[in-house]
């Protein structure tokens, strides 16, 4: 693995079938992302981030339209495609470098010994070398991001997507993780995508910033972010570029009961989940 | 385990009760046939332990309970995986298990006996069953409670079926799976001595020393065997929280 790869996404559609109603959720979405390249999203909630999301990483596969990496369609789920979510979710019975390794469980490509020493590797990667034997429960919200971060990069996957990973950190902890994922992305080379709702964190990461509307979840518009690295946010260009982005959400109709209904939606398919078939097994 | 303050403070109210218990029977207050003196207890249990029959009802109880404990427990434990993982298997088998649930324990007694005598055969499956349910029910609820975005942290990593069951949902479960272990534990060390006394043999074992001790009108014995009784549970309840505790560190409670 380890090289980045382009990833194109085409004229992209998605519904969710709520009750006999089918929801449209995405709405010919098109993108094309160069390798190396970091994408950032933006868009209020509820727009289809986290369902763009799904789709990329393959754990929804019911769309219309394609989502090529090199050139070939994604089929389900990969371990060239890594994936942080908004919680951690580590397993809390595992010690950091455990959950490390979970990522390396079906890995073919590396022997016994090179899986130790990337493990290894990566917790010093995210400076989590004192906390290798510690269980979940015993970190910090940014340490446990930390430990998802290594986990879902340990396999050198070609493509990071990234579901508002800082969002529920405080302030220090969010700006010191996002100079850490620059580092580690400048470090590794590898294709990143950034979804996020904090406009500043869109602007500092991002090579190019994607604005997203709602009902249905379609491509606002693109901006290109001209500034070298590393950013200074309080810049009068990187200022501008935010302003630029902010000016998009302004005159997006959004009401706050459209969102709520939404959640209450999210919510309901409980329970269901444990059948084979909804494994994919 | 260190002795300090805080273990001894559980021992003041058997002593304060050993004390009354001494004092009444010392001092006349009760009828000494059915209320013996604690001294007298001691007596038999010398003479029981030393004749050495009593070791080997201890042995022979503890032989019950831990061969239906085993039996049932595994066959929880996999019904309970079972029904967790499969809308199949719960469909099917959920209702008749929510029916069977609600028949008393004692009540399959007089049909295990006619199946099977009152032999240890009958004994360990009766066992078995009261420690089947509490270990079936607390597996499956802890397989049901997997979370979602933990399968699809699963899913991510392209575990394999096996690896699922292995690395996600029974090690997720596991705190509920040993609840039912621990109740499983305590129930069948119940049953054992229910058993034991229901199911009348030739056999020896706590239950039948008590039940002896009834026909005897040896009320000595009854006592001491009681005591026994409640000291061996009290021990697996002890030995399965500091299990429990050790196997959940992670859970840094
Ligand atoms: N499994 C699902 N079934 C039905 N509707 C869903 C499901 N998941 C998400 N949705 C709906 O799709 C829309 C987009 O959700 P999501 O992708 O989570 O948005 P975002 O991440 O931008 O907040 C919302 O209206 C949400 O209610
Ligand atoms: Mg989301």
């Amino acid at each position: 693995m380890a090289h980045a790869a382009t990833l194109e996404i085409k004229n992209l559609n998605k519904q969710y079938q709520v009750g006999d109603k089918s929801l449209p959720v995405l709405e010919d979405i098109s993108l094309s992302i160069k390798p190396g390249e970091f994408v950032s999203i933006v868009g209020s909630s509820g727009c289809g981030k986290s369902t763009l999301l799904k789709l990329l990483i393959g754990l929804e596969d019911q769309y219309q339209g394609d989502i090529l990496l090199d050139g070939k369609r994604i089929v389900g789920t990969s371990l060239e495609r890594g994936i942080v979510f908004q919680e951690h979710r580590l397993f809390p019975w595992l010690t950091v470098e455990q959950n490390i390794s979970i990522g390396l469980l079906n890995n073919t490509e590396l022997s016994a010994e090179e899986k130790t020493n990337s493990i290894q590797e990566h917790i010093e990667l995210v400076g989590l070398k004192d906390f290798a034997n510690a269980y979940p429960y015993q970190l910090s919200g940014g340490m446990s991001q930390r430990v998802a971060i290594a986990r879902a990069l340990v396999n050198r996957p070609e493509v990071l997507l990234l579901d508002e990973p800082f969002g529920a950190l405080d302030a220090f902890t969010r700006a010191y993780l996002q100079q850490e994922l620059q580092r580690i992305w400048e470090k590794e080379g590898i294709t990143m995508i950034l979804v996020t709702h904090d406009v500043e964190e869109a602007v500092y990461l991002g090579d190019r910033v994607v604005v997203m509307q709602p009902r249905p979840g379609r491509i606002k518009r693109v901006i290109d972010v001209n500034l070298p690295r590393e950013r200074t946010r309080s810049s009068a260009k990187f200022t501008a570029i935010k302003e630029e982005v902010l000016r998009e959400f302004a005159d997006t109709p959004d009401t706050v009961e459209e969102l709520t209904t939404q959640t209450t939606v999210n919510e309901a398919p409980k329970n269901s989940f444990l059948t084979a078939d909804a494994l994919c097994y | 385990m260190s002795l300090n303050l805080k273990n001894l403070r559980g021992a003041v109210l058997p002593l304060a009760l050993l004390l009354v218990w001494y004092a009444v029977t010392a001092l006349g207050l009760v009828n000494t046939k059915l209320i013996v003196p604690p001294e007298k207890v001691l007596q038999v249990a010398y003479k029981f332990v030393m004749r050495g029959n009593f070791l080997e009802s201890i042995e022979a109880s503890l032989f019950r309970d831990l061969s239906g404990f085993l039996l049932g427990s595994v066959a929880g434990v996999l019904l309970g995986v079972l029904m967790g993982l499969s809308r199949w298997t719960e469909r099917f088998v959920g209702p008749s298990f929510n029916t069977l649930k609600q028949i008393s324990l004692f009540a399959w007694l007089p049909l295990i006996s006619t199946w099977l005598g009152t032999g240890d055969a009958a004994k360990i499956l009766f066992v078995a069953l009261s420690a089947f349910y509490p270990v079936a029910l607390n597996t499956f609820e802890g397989v049901r409670g997997v979370s979602k975005a933990q399968l699809e942290v699963a899913r991510v990593y392209a575990f394999t079926y096996k690896q699922l069951i292995t690395k996600l949902i029974l090690p997720s479960a596991s705190p509920q799976i040993l609840t039912g272990l621990h109740l499983g534990l305590i129930y069948a060390w119940m049953a054992t001595i229910g058993a034991e006394f229901l199911l009348i043999s030739s056999g020896s074992g706590l239950g039948d020393t008590v039940i002896k001790g009834r026909a005897a009108f040896n009320i000595e014995l009854i006592v001491f065997g009681m005591l026994t009784i409640g000291l061996i549970g009290a021990i697996f309840n002890h030995i399965a929280t500091r299990i429990e505790r050790r196997l959940l560190v992670w859970r840094g409670a």
